[in-house]
């Protein structure tokens, strides 16, 4: 019983603030009508018959979200797999050798300090206003930390591990699968973590620039129909994607790196 | 051995052999998009000269609307670097030495953090209007996180005998977050600045890019106009390479100046200006 008791007092204190003041926000919001802050029912509502009122058939998801959020998540995961296939062997290569990434270090770092976004205008005359434009746009922006990352976790692999690999005479391709790419894993994911929050940002430039159909472009349209719901239920769904993103790279990461763990742990 | 500047010669031989190595990088990479370019592999109505970026680049120290714009960014950036600071802070000294306010505000924490700040631009400038306000309002929005979180690790990880010592000698709360856990979280809210100085960065040119002209001035909505007036690539990947400058100027006068206020954790210094805090 009273454990029952501390797991709800311990519920309520982890949710009561939020409650509270989303409580507080649909008071303050039924009451003042501010035009600005819809309260928290209606974009809840909007979400629900923009999104979700759809036929079961196609998992609740209505003709607007199908084409336009899930265009925005192709793009994104599009972008996201480019870079991850180029940074990643990249990121290895660089790592691995001393000279090759003195020769291409200033030019990778100048890389990463330049603002992706100030480009977005560059690649609509290259690619021209599309899914390939927003893709390439995502990949370019996305591939400096994990890049950047994976050179820096291929540097580190223990020095006398990697002498005690060459002693006992594994090949090249055993080194990279069971000593190289383990001992980047992780900072590699810290790349990627960023990278995924990274690529939602990239994602709403581009189609607030220049896109025909998207998450972005609907908020767009919100805001110049000076429909301030609609932006809100944007907005809120792209937290809720950042939130599910994160959580997915998290849950993959704990997933590749315990298995690791275990099987250096094995091999020790 | 070592020399006047105190460091020794063989480290410098490595450090003039490592200069040497990146300048040839740069030299190659530029002939290389030169060579791409001249000979059209590229075209160069889509992609425009090396030389030609650079040129324009060098025309853009010397031309007034382009300086204006950059020091707009420049000042949304220090406003907003300064507010996330003033804010972030202290509301991480307080999460992290209060478990229980932290329990209590992490669904909210939890819930606000995900939202793209760019997510925010057409809504608050609808709000609040164009201007310095809305850019420094987005900046904040996105930038606080890092300082936050880092300042919550930070505290975190402060020598729990030091805190107690000080509390032993009946030293008040107070007076332990200011002589103990404010030093000890240090280096760790000075990481976090420099990730929210980028970020402030970042959100400044996007929102120009996005809102243009009629929304303030700064480097991004002279992208914008750039942009507008028959898009002129060449142009805004000169502006492009000078905001990638102010980054990595600012960035290392972060790192020069933590450097000097915090000379006894040195080594926790730009460690790794990546490491998210969770």
């Amino acid at each position: 019983m009273s454990r029952i008791a501390a797991t709800a007092l311990r519920l309520l204190g982890r949710w009561l603030v939020l409650a509270a003041g989303m409580g507080a926000w649909q008071a303050w919001a039924s009451w003042r009508q501010s035009p600005f802050f819809p309260p928290p029912s209606a974009i809840a509502a909007r979400m629900y018959h923009l999104w979700f009122s759809g036929p079961v058939s196609h998992l609740l998801l209505t003709p607007d979200a199908t084409g336009n959020v899930l265009p925005s998540l192709g793009r994104v995961g599009g972008g996201l797999a480019i870079a991850i296939a180029a940074g990643l062997p990249l990121g290895l290569t660089l790592g691995r050798s001393a000279a090759l990434s003195g020769y291409l270090d200033p030019i990778l770092h100048f890389g990463r300090s330049l603002p992706a976004v100030a480009l977005v205008t560059v690649f609509i005359v290259i690619f021209k206003i599309g899914t390939q434009m927003e893709v390439a746009f995502i990949a370019f922006g996305t591939i400096w930390p994990i890049l950047l990352n994976t050179i820096d976790g291929a540097r580190s692999v223990d020095r006398l591990q990697a002498e005690t690999a060459r002693a006992f005479r594994l090949s090249a391709g055993q080194r990279l699968t069971r000593l190289i790419v383990p001992a980047t894993l992780p900072k590699f994911f810290a790349g990627l973590r960023i990278s995924v929050s990274l690529s939602l940002v990239l994602m709403v430039i581009a189609e607030l620039t220049g896109s025909s159909n998207g998450i972005g472009y609907e908020m767009n349209a919100a805001s110049s129909g000076l429909d301030l719901t609609g932006l809100w239920a944007g907005i809120v769904l792209l937290g809720i994607l950042g939130y599910v993103l994160n959580a997915a790279v998290l849950g993959i990461e704990r997933h590749l790196l315990a298995w690791h763990r275990g099987a250096r742990m094995l091999t020790n | 051995m070592s020399n006047e500047s105190g460091v020794p010669s063989r480290a410098r031989d490595v450090l003039a052999a490592t200069w040497a190595r990146g300048l040839v990088g740069v030299a190659a990479f530029l002939v290389l998009a030169e060579v791409l370019g001249r000979s059209g592999a590229i075209s160069q109505s889509v992609l425009p000269l090396a030389s030609t970026v650079l040129a324009r680049a060098v025309g853009l120290a010397g031309n007034p609307r382009f300086l204006g714009d950059l020091a707009a960014t420049i000042e949304a950036w220090a406003a907003g670097l300064a507010i996330t600071v003033a804010v972030a802070v202290p509301c991480g000294l307080v999460l992290g030495s209060m478990p229980g306010v932290r329990t209590a505000t992490h669904a909210v924490v939890e819930f606000l953090r995900p939202i793209p700040a760019v997510a925010l631009i057409p809504l608050v400038a609808l709000i609040l209007g164009p201007g310095l306000r809305m850019n420094v309002t987005l900046i904040v929005y996105a930038a606080i996180w890092p300082v936050l979180f880092n300042t919550i690790y930070g505290v975190g990880d402060v020598d729990p005998v030091a805190k107690e010592t000080l509390r032993a000698f009946g030293f008040g709360q107070l007076d332990v977050v200011r002589r103990v856990s404010l030093p000890a979280a240090a280096p760790f809210i000075l990481t976090g600045i420099q990730m929210a100085s980028s970020i402030a960065i970042i959100l400044n040119i996007g929102t120009g890019v996005v809102t243009g002209r009629i929304d303030g001035n700064g480097i991004g909505a002279f992208i914008a106009d750039a942009n507008a007036s028959g898009g002129n690539t060449a142009l805004v990947l000169a502006a492009a390479l000078w905001a990638g400058v102010l980054g990595l100027t600012v960035n290392g006068l972060l790192v020069w100046s933590g450097r000097r206020m915090l000379p006894w954790h040195r080594a926790y210094l730009g460690e790794q200006s990546l490491r998210e805090m969770r």
